[in-house]
């Protein structure tokens, strides 16, 4: 098509938009700030000093690389129900062994060196599931910076092993109290602290959203996974992967995984939204089932009324609980690079078990949605073709949550 | 003349009141907010998600999603508030997304059709000044900017650049309601916005008291009082126009007159 760019890796442009996507749609107060983080990360992209020391806390504090993992018996189990000759090799991306227990440990380490930058001494952040929450308490530990966690009221509760997680990191964590008391309000709330203290607080997002340039820096924070996985995957097979598949809440640990690989025409990739209750019913797919608007400091898909007011989302998982999704999504939807589904609360638990019994791993909910898509797309690809799916979490922050769906008493 | 400029014309600095659209008998509050001395209206649109906001502002919003307001409501408010009183400035203030889900254009046509003359759009900084401000300007709508304690010298011409009515300077770097800033640097700010415009400058953000608009007032060409207001409606429910009207007048009386006490 004439209309596709010369490079899918090369956004955004100078304004942080990504074709129509992202920008900065935040109040004139915290705009000068906004613009020295961007002045600052410029900085900080020039100085291989800044490179060292991020590289050098992923492998040494984070853990890094993480394994690139062949779930054999998984793949067996596939092929059972899977037509001849078809059911495709599944992979996995061990995000879920670093430091925290999750991707979002990579992100953390980025910003809190940046925030060191700029000279910022109070760090604050918003969580849903809490392992953001736990990967930002963990640096400001790390780094000897006070540390303010906004937390959606109702996801402290289901999410309480992280909760005192972070309190035992020496996080204040603040419960949020109002609209759906989850990931939403926690950033509107965040957004109410920042504003009033822009002079010495740095925000630590934790997914590729917000306003420019933070799906960028966030972006490239976590895309060590896939450059780490291009480079295993080659080195242990020669090729590329013919399918990537990670889950989407903002969409950090998918963008990561996805970025490196774009340019490369034969890898086909599939981000996983949040279905929740079902497509008709309360769910969190931003793309599947909502229109573009204004949120967070972002133009974005959003989940929304008639009137531009923001619908409530719904998952099982506090991580995906969100109405919108990073920019960059939103626009390599409508450009088409990256197709995106979606799986059920019920997919995702099915899902979940499935990979605790074959492969002895207890996974995240977050990534029990893309193991429920991979069980589905693997089905019809044949035996020989790749997937590599991202296992961007642990589950045993999910285990209260699973017991409770399954009804079964801890 | 414009309202705007009738409003900031008089020979005393202006009071410009908020309340949000929805929070109890809308209509009534207007007319009280008028009979008590309010130079210019600001109409609230609730919004889902006001980040902008302390938590008087974010209840009212809540109260008005309750009483099930529409966009299409406060278009109707908007347009009977100026079939009612045809020189008082009204505002529309609210977020970019109840804006702008339509289009910028139908935002920009209905807001003309209601009467509206000016809008103030918290999330829209000028960098994007495109997703709103030439279909406002277009229409002949003035899109009022706010300059806030962190727009610096730099900042400031091209904040200014496409902005009409008033310039609405947030005294404090936070949230409505809450904090109140230094009055000397409430005065240092002011002197340092009007070597740059000839706008009318209105002071919000943290006022609650004549005492407070009184000395605000001797230095600016407005006071904006918002989130003291919105507690009255949360307190007094359908009682609270006799009660903003009261309030209304003592802050009209403070702001009215404060340039001839200083004088």
């Amino acid at each position: 098509m004439s209309t596709q760019p010369n490079s899918y890796r090369s956004q955004p442009d100078e304004r942080g938009h990504f074709g129509i996507f992202g920008g900065r749609f935040v109040a004139e107060t915290l705009m000068p700030l906004v613009l020295d983080l961007e002045r600052e990360y410029r900085a900080a992209q020039n100085d291989p000093a800044f490179a060292a020391e991020f590289d050098d806390l992923l492998t040494h504090y984070v853990g890094r690389p993480s394994p690139l993992y062949y779930a054999e018996r998984l793949t067996e189990e596939l092929r059972k129900d899977a037509p001849a000759g078809k059911g495709a090799q599944i992979w996995f991306k061990r995000d879920e062994l670093n430091h925290t227990g999750a991707h979002k440990i990579n992100n953390c380490i980025g910003q809190i060196l940046l925030a060191r930058r700029m000279g910022k001494t109070r760090i604050i952040a918003e969580t849903g599931a809490g392992q953001h929450g736990v990967a930002t308490a963990t640096v400001c530990a790390r780094f000897g910076l006070p540390c303010v966690i906004y937390m959606g009221a109702r996801d402290m509760e289901r999410q309480q092993p992280n909760v005192f997680r972070m309190k035992l990191l020496g996080a204040e964590v603040i419960g949020v109290e109002s609209g759906a008391r989850t990931l939403k309000d926690a950033m509107n709330e965040a957004l109410r602290d920042w504003v009033a203290n822009v002079h010495d607080t740095f925000y630590i997002i934790g997914t590729a959203a917000g306003p420019h340039p933070y799906p960028e820096l966030v972006r490239d924070f976590q895309s060590v996974i896939g450059k780490e996985a291009r480079a295993q995957l080659l080195e242990r097979t020669g090729r590329l992967p013919d399918l990537l598949v990670a889950a989407i809440g903002g969409g950090s640990n998918a963008i990561g995984l996805f970025h490196p690989f774009l340019d490369d025409p034969s890898v086909q990739m599939l981000g996983v939204e949040a279905a929740g209750h079902g497509l008709d019913k309360e769910h969190a797919a931003s793309l599947a089932g909502g229109a573009p608007g204004i949120l967070h400091g972002n133009r974005t898909y959003l989940l929304q009324d008639e009137d531009g007011q923001i619908d409530e989302a719904h998952s099982i998982s506090a991580g995906l609980d969100y109405p919108g999704i990073g920019p960059e999504h939103a626009w390599l939807r409508d450009v088409g690079r990256v197709d995106y589904t979606s799986a059920t609360d019920k997919e995702a638990l099915d899902a979940f078990q499935l990979l605790c019994r074959t492969e002895g791993i207890i996974p995240a909910l977050e990534p029990a949605h893309a193991i429920a898509a991979v069980a589905k797309v693997a089905l019809e690809m044949d035996r020989d073709a790749i997937i590599v799916a991202n296992l961007c979490g642990r589950g045993d922050k999910d285990i209260f949550t699973v017991a409770e769906a399954l009804g079964t008493q801890i | 003349m414009s309202r705007f400029a009738a409003a900031f014309a008089k020979s005393h600095p202006a009071l410009v009141t908020f309340v949000t659209a929805g929070d109890g008998d809308t209509a009534a509050i207007l007319d009280a907010l008028v009979a008590g001395g309010a130079d210019v209206i600001e109409l609230g649109m609730p919004f889902t998600d006001p980040m902008a906001d302390g938590p008087a502002i974010q209840a009212a919003n809540l109260r008005s999603f309750a009483a099930g307001t529409t966009t299409a409501d406060i278009l109707a408010i908007a347009a009977a508030f100026r079939a009612r009183h045809p020189d008082i400035a009204l505002v529309l203030m609210g977020y970019a997304n109840p804006m702008t889900v339509r289009g910028a254009d139908w935002f920009a046509a209905v807001c003309k059709d209601a009467g509206v003359d000016g809008v103030i759009c918290v999330d829209i900084p000028f960098e994007e000044d495109d997703s709103l401000g030439p279909a406002l300007r277009a229409a002949g709508v003035d899109q009022i900017r706010l300059a806030t304690p962190t727009t610096d010298a730099a900042r400031l011409p091209a904040v200014l650049d496409g902005a009409g009515g008033f310039l609405y300077y947030v005294s404090v770097a936070g949230i409505t309601g809450l904090q109140q800033a230094a009055q000397a640097s409430i005065e240092d700010a002011v002197a340092r916005l009007r070597t740059q415009t000839d706008l009318p400058i209105a002071v919000g953000f943290g006022v609650r008291t004549p005492d407070q608009a009184a000395q605000i007032a001797r230095v600016a060409d407005g006071v904006v009082v918002g989130s003291a207001l919105v507690e009255l409606v949360a307190q007094h429910g359908a009682g609270a126009p006799r009660h903003i009207e009261t309030f209304t007048r003592s802050l009209a009386a403070a702001i009215h007159g404060a340039k001839e006490i200083a004088a």
